[in-house]
């Protein structure tokens, strides 16, 4: 019986990385789903990822995100790269259902056999991707795209985990959502790499473009491995770029281009590839890319180690002994604190 | 226990997508994850975006009456994308006449006008079992 899996699954990764496309389905699949066998299959595709671009797209519900990401995919076939997209819409908190609508802004790329398009559900994750999308853009990087491109859910202020997925982040904004002061609150606008106006056509595209340019004037983050210093869970040391007697910051800070565009007439969408292409040559010239490549894979180390740690301890816990703290808590006759150490002291 | 996909999709030139978003809304909330992939889709296209999301229903909505045509085209599209194992069933408004000359087609179910949501759930939540029984 496993013995059979086993051989199927070594054909669906075989399959996978010869680019067909009903196997690439499955193992998304497989890999949405957590089945049995998917940490090896994502074992055996692993030496073979890393070769894509990938591209995240974040902003505001709204904003156009879908329909940018329909332009900017028809832009690097027109220049003779595959595509490969996901998607991430929300998931109910009440039913556990969600409506995947992303799709309805990109059927331009229909019968296109360059592009392959697939929907993810957040499934309770809440920092704008799904748990899976990670693995889900490993398989597609696997397979042989050109380009990922992911589209997070529609982002408030504070969904930032695209950042540590993707190798460019583009945050989209619109006309009209906010002032100069939303502009340098903290989050998810720190995260871009670069800024996009879409709907330029519309009023106030240009006071928008003006706010987004002064506050980055103010002062940007520009060495991402700051993102992740702030994570105090790292024990990696954190270096900044300019501290070995490297060159002046000034000239080795990236500083994010604000780029208008008009994603449904396809408006500004060459110059937003050439600011993608532009950070990416910036991070393998600066010499940041393999850095943060490292701090972004601790990071991912940590995070799985946590869900390993938590599931390990979870599953040994009698439901009637949690039943019992539960109780003396809600009693008020222990603190959720105290009432954690005593469920992780073994009975 | 895993989410249900479900592709909803509307073939042809009809505009009329309500009935679609009341279905899909009804699955989302029974806990399903539902592709909508909007109006006028034309066959190729409904099976593409079923094989890419690897869903494990296809439901077509049509209140054109050009059932006949484009369920057949749709069937045809799904077999020739490898999806012959997907289930496929058809809502919207369909005379009874027409409903066995759609089982040939392939077509597992048909739901016309009047009939509950719960229907449809419970008939996609069948199929979906039945398949995870045989995987």
């Amino acid at each position: 019986m496993t013995e059979a899996r086993d051989t199927r699954q070594a054909e669906l990764v075989a399959a996978v990385l010869a680019g067909q496309r009903r196997a690439i389905a499955r193992m998304l699949t497989l890999v949405e789903n957590g089945r049995p066998g998917k940490d090896a299959a994502l074992a055996a595709l692993f030496p073979h990822t890393g070769k894509a671009a990938i591209i995240g797209v974040t902003g505001a519900p709204g904003t156009g995100k879908s329909t940018l990401v329909n332009a900017l995919a028809r832009h690097y076939r027109q220049a003779g790269r595959t595509v490969g997209i996901i998607a991430v819409d929300p998931t109910s908190p009440f039913s556990g259902g969600a409506i995947l609508g992303d799709r309805i802004r990109m059927s331009d790329h229909s019968g296109d056999p360059g592009v392959f398009i697939r929907s993810m559900a957040t499934r309770g994750s809440l920092g704008g991707l799904a748990h899976a999308t990670r693995d889900a853009v490993r398989v597609l990087d696997a397979a042989g795209f050109d380009i990922v491109l992911v589209e997070t859910v529609g982002a408030g202020q504070s969904e930032v985990d695209i950042a540590r997925t993707a190798t460019t982040t583009l945050v989209v904004e619109a006309p009209g959502l906010g002032d100069d002061v939303q502009a340098i609150k903290a989050g998810i606008l720190e995260i871009a790499d670069v800024l996009v106006v879409n709907k330029a056509d519309r009023p106030g595209a240009t006071q928008t473009q003006r706010a987004l340019k002064a506050m980055l004037e103010l002062g940007h983050p520009g060495d991402r491995l700051a993102f992740f210093a702030h994570d105090s869970q790292l024990p990696l040391s954190v270096q900044s770029p300019h501290a070995n007697g490297g060159a002046n910051p000034e000239d080795t800070m990236w500083q994010p281009p604000v780029i208008a565009t008009v994603s449904v007439e396809g408006k500004g969408i060459a110059e937003l590839a050439e600011a993608i292409a532009a950070h990416r040559q910036y991070l393998e010239h600066s010499g940041s890319a393999a850095r943060w490549q490292q701090h972004i894979i601790a990071q991912e180390l940590i995070e799985r180690m946590r869900d390993v740690l938590v599931a390990r301890e979870i599953a040994q816990i009698e439901p009637d002994r949690l039943r019992a703290i539960v109780a003396e808590v809600q009693a008020r006759r222990l603190d959720p604190n105290a009432a954690v150490h005593v469920l992780l002291e073994q009975p | 226990m895993r989410a249900a996909r479900i592709l909803i999709a509307k073939p042809g030139l009809d505009g009329h997508d309500r009935g679609a978003k009341v279905i899909a809304r009804a699955l989302r909330d029974a806990g399903m994850e539902v592709i909508y992939t909007g109006l006028r889709q034309s066959p190729q296209m409904i099976a593409e975006a079923a094989l890419q999301e690897d869903v494990d229903v296809v439901g077509l909505s049509i209140l054109s009456g050009a059932h006949m045509t484009l369920v057949p085209l749709v069937r045809e599209a799904m077999v020739a994308a490898d999806l012959a194992d997907v289930p496929l069933i058809v809502g919207g408004i369909i005379p009874d006449e027409d409903i066995d000359a759609l089982r040939e087609h392939g077509v597992v179910a048909v739901f016309g006008p009047g009939t509950s949501t719960d229907e449809i759930r419970d008939f996609i939540n069948g199929l979906v079992a039945s398949r995870d029984a045989r995987d």
